[in-house]
């Protein structure tokens, strides 16, 4: 069955320079399972492939229950001069959360 | 001079130029704080900043800097709150003397204000043009005819020696944004610049507080799935620091918002890359083993926060001219609104190329639908699309002509096109290099008399 990571996590998303970065924490311990074994730099570069040029770096915090991605050219060059409205890529976050997995 | 205590409390009095004022007024009031700091530097403000100052040498400093004193300003005063801030942006000084006006008009007739200086690096990057940039390793030789800033992150021996001088206020230009608590910690609690288990704790904190309510409860929010209360008057964060090194992160009870393991949870993460490197001029931070334990209503206790030495080099924000950006928007709904929205774009396209116009970068959002993420597979067609191009060009001429041709749909365009805008700025763009940290000379003065 499939389900989004909407409904196993919450994200948020920072910025520095051309890099967005995304956290995703699960809400428990089966959630967190799914997220760690499925939500991959590849499943994530796919979501955001009309975005970022990547690569995207996955990080996992297990204290935390929380996956770190850094998605790498993903900003218009940056804050400063990108021509996106949202220029800090605050948005972001909600893209990670409608990923599909299997439930 | 005051003696270290065992504990005290930073409060954070603004995450941004911008930020509301009055949660810091609520902190200054009722928090019981040590210090109240206010982060309001992003990193193309100074350069922005420094052509401000241009016009007028006075000025140079952030906005808001005067509405955020005369707010917070009495009871900073009546309690002994002690404010740290690099609202000084382009100018500490002249901020300093707009500190010292406004104190006088609230009847402080003399506020000393110590000053933190050295951070403008310009003329330092002039005469090292073969210095790289950390973005694409070239020399920033080419930046240096449009430059418009360089500014050093300075770390929190700056802070704490502006600390010491007694000043009720601690005024700076760039400093990193950690560094600006961990500072008052250094002279608070009495921690050596060397300590790195405290300096790592003291990092965290401000790491968690420099984006004041986005630990708690802004940013958060999403109605029905994580909901918080009051969002209208989301308070701001403090931290209770020990000499020790414990930390517990709290807000005002009263205030609106959450602070929970959830927040912390998040705001950890935000602006983070490697976990175990997260690179600051006082130490590199390691929070893979961090862990937070609730600890009453609106408190959470972290622990776990590791460092390694500093690095023996500076960050410098390089602010340079970059060309313009030009944009204009019109919107359009009801039946067949996207097809309209798209031959309108069809139409400026090609206008601006008949006019011999070109651009190294166009971009086009469908605002209802393709914006923020892009259009995605199978997005739905919203009843209203407001058509939004935007360009960039290093001829004025050329930006401005997006806006214009734009905002002539309204009578050359598709049916039913409303609302149109355009606007044009500059561009401040900002890339990175690293310098050796001693050719970098700081300096503290304190205007007015202690």
């Amino acid at each position: 069955m499939s389900v989004k990571v909407y409904d196993l996590g919450h994200a948020r998303a920072g910025d520095k320079g051309n890099t967005s970065n995304v956290s995703v924490t699960a809400y428990d311990e089966p959630a967190w399972k799914i997220l760690r074994e499925q939500l991959t730099a590849e499943r994530v570069m796919q979501a955001y492939a009309e975005i970022a040029q990547g690569p995207v770096t996955r990080y996992e915090l297990p204290k935390l229950k929380a996956l770190n991605f850094v998605i790498e050219n993903a900003l218009g060059g940056g804050v400063t001069v990108s021509l996106a409205q949202d220029m800090h890529g605050k948005s972001l976050s909600f893209l990670m959360l409608d990923i599909d997995l299997n439930g | 001079m005051s003696s270290p205590k065992t504990s005290i409390r930073v409060g954070t009095g603004a995450g941004f130029s911008d930020d509301r004022i009055e949660p810091a007024v609520d902190l200054a009031e009722r928090g019981k704080l040590d210090y109240l700091v206010f982060e309001c530097l992003a990193e193309r403000t100074i350069a922005r900043e420094n052509l401000t100052r241009l016009k007028d040498p006075e000025r140079g400093y952030t906005p808001y800097l005067v509405e955020r004193f005369q707010a917070v300003l009495p009871a900073c005063v009546k309690n002994g709150v002690r404010i740290v801030t690099n609202m000084g942006a382009a100018n500490p000084l002249g901020a300093a003397r707009a500190v010292r006006r406004e104190a006088k008009a609230l009847g402080i007739a003399d506020l000393p204000v110590a000053v933190v200086t050295g951070d403008d690096v310009a003329d330092i990057v002039r005469k090292n043009p073969q210095l790289p940039l950390m973005e694409n390793g070239a020399p920033v030789e080419s930046l240096i005819p449009h430059m418009a800033s360089a500014n050093v992150y300075l770390g929190a021996d700056v802070i704490r020696d502006g600390l010491a001088t007694g000043a009720p206020v601690v005024m700076t230009g760039r400093v990193a944004d950690p560094s600006l608590f961990v500072g008052t910690m250094l002279h608070g609690l009495g921690w050596g610049y060397d300590d790195y288990p405290k300096l790592a704790v003291g990092t965290l904190a401000g790491h968690m507080m420099e984006c004041a309510a986005q630990l708690t409860g802004g940013c958060f929010i999403d109605p029905g799935k994580k909901d918080c209360e009051d969002p209208v008057n989301i308070g701001f964060p403090y931290a209770d620091v020990t000499a020790d090194g414990g930390l517990t992160l709290g807000k005002l009870d009263d205030s609106g918002g959450r602070l929970d393991v959830m927040t912390c949870t998040e705001q950890i993460l935000y602006e983070m890359h490697d976990p175990t490197s997260y690179i600051t001029p006082d130490c590199v931070l390691d929070i893979t083993a961090v862990e937070f334990a609730q600890d009453g209503r609106n408190r959470v206790r972290a622990t776990g926060a590791k460092a390694r030495p500093r690095t023996p080099t500076y960050k410098v924000a390089v602010g340079y001219h970059d060309g313009y950006i030009g944009e204009g928007e019109v919107g359009y709904a009801g039946p067949n609104a996207l097809a309209r929205a798209q031959l309108a774009e069809r139409i400026v396209r090609e206008r601006l190329a008949k006019r011999g116009f070109t651009y190294p970068e166009i971009r086009v959002d469908y605002i209802g639908m393709s914006s923020l993420h892009r259009m995605g597979g199978g997005r739905t067609v919203p009843y209203e699309v407001r058509l939004r191009i935007a360009a960039r060009s290093p001829d004025r001429k050329a930006a401005l002509a997006v806006g214009f041709e734009v905002r002539t749909l309204h009578v050359n365009g598709p049916s039913g096109g409303g609302g149109g805008s355009n606007t044009i700025r500059e561009v401040l763009a900002v890339k990175s290099i690293l310098i050796p940290r001693d050719m970098v000379k700081t300096a503290v003065t304190v205007e007015g008399t202690l």
